[in-house]
């Protein structure tokens, strides 16, 4: 990273401690905040963060790994997210998983090379009623079908 | 004056019944605390979060528990397979929702609410927000809420990161205050040492909705709908093999027969009630009632037809608890995995009588040593599941794969 990238780090990450208090409960909505510009949560980012909330970066780092949405690894600017629960397994999830993985070109687990997409399943997404259904970052997409959810990603830029 | 933006047409006697936003609120200011309580107790409503707990009796240990600082907390982390009924209400009444908030933070005596949000509903953070902000302008959040003076609350929003575990209100804490969400052991409850070590009220999002109608309509009106030990209505997600899936509100005490010509289920098999960690009920038991003395459910309702396998069924639960499980204690951790195990043995027929029968001995284990109720719950899907389609799994074809 270069030194200009990582002191812009710093300051935006002292800006969300002020906005959100200097207070270990802000750790969260930090990381959040950290988690969607960049998609992952740097080594750096995660010093900075406990130096601003005088925390250890351990701890930091023990948070990231427990949450599902918070990754210290980086991954593709746009994360998909197929339910993998029963009842949209039953909706024909499997059909919607393997066209996708044609499409994009990766398995789920998997980034794709030029960092676009990176795909993971998850779990109920509170859609049961209308399965298959995927999060692509901030939003959710139901009544899937293969053909319906290629053509959703080919509008993501 | 207030109202929600897109309120679609829903039927039901309760929650999905006209409501005037912010009446509730008023109506608490007008009765008084000591009131409130009182209409709560006599409405008799319990937790719809899960555990069932007494609403009026959480609410009245909070506000007597001693200390400064209280809080009010929504649990709309709403994470049990096969749930949406609080989407709904968070959607299409956050009047409901918030108003009950609010009358809980004058009930308790607390300043703060705070919306513990799953990642997954981030896409209806902003409209909430909104709504807050126009509750604020009609002071219904703020301070001096309806000219009442001294009582200030206001309510903020906070989203989780994709853990079910969270959805369990002391692991929802530990989240809050910017921990791993582990859950602690209780006692000490929330009530007494909850959201930064203050007394704490953790509710289910329905539950809170079921507030604002009590006051109005009265404790007495609300307990003469369902049975006498739950009462009032239920939403239920119901989801699965059937023409009409969705939220339904439905007095408590509906058998499942019932609730199945409702949403038009054919040729079912099972009904998975209160989700991965509920119970699968076969056929021959459709006329059981839903209701916390008798088929217990947080809302899901899970319906598979005959062509469904339910060792897939299972399994798939399972592989959700292995993930789930916060690891924090050995039960759980190793339980889990163990009895996902056990289920690829039977499908890949591998497995023999003697290991099933010391895996649901493990089941007993689990059910009473882990620390919370992931662990003490997740051997539920299990145990029912293989005593009620023992046939189908083990003796159709002579191993374990259905072939329907
Ligand atoms: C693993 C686990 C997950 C839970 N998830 C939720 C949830 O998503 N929403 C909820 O309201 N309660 C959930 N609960 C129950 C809460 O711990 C708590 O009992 C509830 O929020 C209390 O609110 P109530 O009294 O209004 O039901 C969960 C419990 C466990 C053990
Ligand atoms: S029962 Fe499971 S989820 Fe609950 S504390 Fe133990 S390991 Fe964690
Ligand atoms: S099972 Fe996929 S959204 Fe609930």
């Amino acid at each position: 990273m270069l030194i200009l990238e990582k002191n812009m780090l710093t300051e935006e990450i002292e800006k969300l401690a002020e906005q959100y208090g200097n207070s270990r409960a802000s750790l969260m909505p930090i990381l959040q905040a950290i988690q969607i510009k960049y998609n992952h949560i740097s080594d750096h980012a995660q010093q900075e963060i406990a130096r601003v909330l005088d925390i250890h970066p351990v701890e930091v780092y023990g948070v990231i790994s427990f949450y599902a949405f918070l990754h210290a690894e980086p991954r593709g600017r746009n994360i998909v997210r197929l339910c993998k629960t029963i009842c949209c397994e039953h909706a024909g999830k499997d059909l919607v998983e393997k066209a996708i993985e044609r499409e994009i070109g990766v398995k789920f687990g998997e980034t794709t090379k030029d960092e676009k997409f990176t795909l993971e399943f998850t779990s109920c997404l509170g859609m049961c009623d209308q399965g298959p259904a995927m999060m692509i970052n901030n939003e959710i997409y139901t009544k899937l079908d293969p053909e319906k959810a290629c053509e959703i990603l080919s509008t993501i830029k | 004056m207030l109202t929600v933006e897109n309120r679609p047409k829903r039927d039901g006697i309760i929650l999905f019944s006209d409501y005037k936003a912010g009446s509730g609120i008023r109506r608490s200011v007008e009765m008084g605390r000591e009131n409130v309580l009182f209409e709560l107790r006599e409405s008799k409503l319990k937790g719809r979060g899960g555990a069932g707990f007494s609403t009026a009796t959480k609410w009245m240990l909070t506000a007597a528990a001693s200390g400064e600082i209280k809080y009010i907390v929504c649990n709309a982390d709403e994470g049990e397979p096969g749930t949406f009924k609080d989407k709904v209400l968070l959607t299409e009444y956050p009047d409901l929702v918030f108003d009950g908030m609010v009358v809980a933070g004058f009930t308790i005596g607390a300043k703060k609410g705070l919306v513990y949000l799953r990642g997954e509903y981030v896409y209806m953070l902003k409209s909430l927000e909104r709504y807050l902000d126009r509750m604020r302008t009609y002071n219904l959040l703020g301070k001096n809420i309806l000219g009442k003076e001294g009582f200030d609350f206001d309510i903020e929003i906070r989203l989780g990161a994709g853990a079910y575990v969270c959805g369990e209100e002391t692991a929802l804490i530990e989240s809050l205050e910017g921990h791993r969400g582990e859950p602690r052991n209780r006692p000490p409850y929330p009530v007494n040492t909850g959201y930064m070590g203050c007394p704490t009220v953790v509710n289910n999002v329905e539950t809170l909705a079921s507030v604002p109608n009590i006051l109005i309509k009265g404790g007495a009106w609300f307990a003469k709908h369902g049975t006498d030990k739950s009462t009032g209505s239920k939403l239920f997600s119901i989801s699965g093999d059937c023409k009409k899936p969705g939220v339904y509100e439905l007095p408590w005490g509906i058998t499942i027969d019932e609730v199945l010509k409702i949403v038009e289920a054919e040729n079912t098999k099972a009904v998975q009630v209160g989700g991965a960690s509920g119970s699968c009920i076969p056929k021959k038991c459709f006329d059981r009632k839903l209701a916390y003395e008798d088929a217990a459910t947080g809302g899901s309702i899970m319906i598979f037809n005959e062509s469904r396998n339910m060792l897939n069924v299972l399994k798939n639960f399972m592989e959700f608890f292995v993930e789930e499980s916060c690891g924090q204690c050995t039960p759980c951790r190793v339980g889990n995995v163990k009895l996902l195990e056990g289920i690829e043995m039977i499908e890949n027929n591998e497995y023999t009588f003697r290991y099933i029968n010391q895996l649901k001995d493990l089941c007993k284990t689990m059910q009473l040593a882990s620390k919370c109720g992931l662990g003490q719950s997740s051997p539920n899907s299990f145990l029912s599941i293989l005593e009620n389609f023992k046939e189908e799994i083990f003796f159709k074809n002579g191993n374990g794969v259905y072939h329907g």
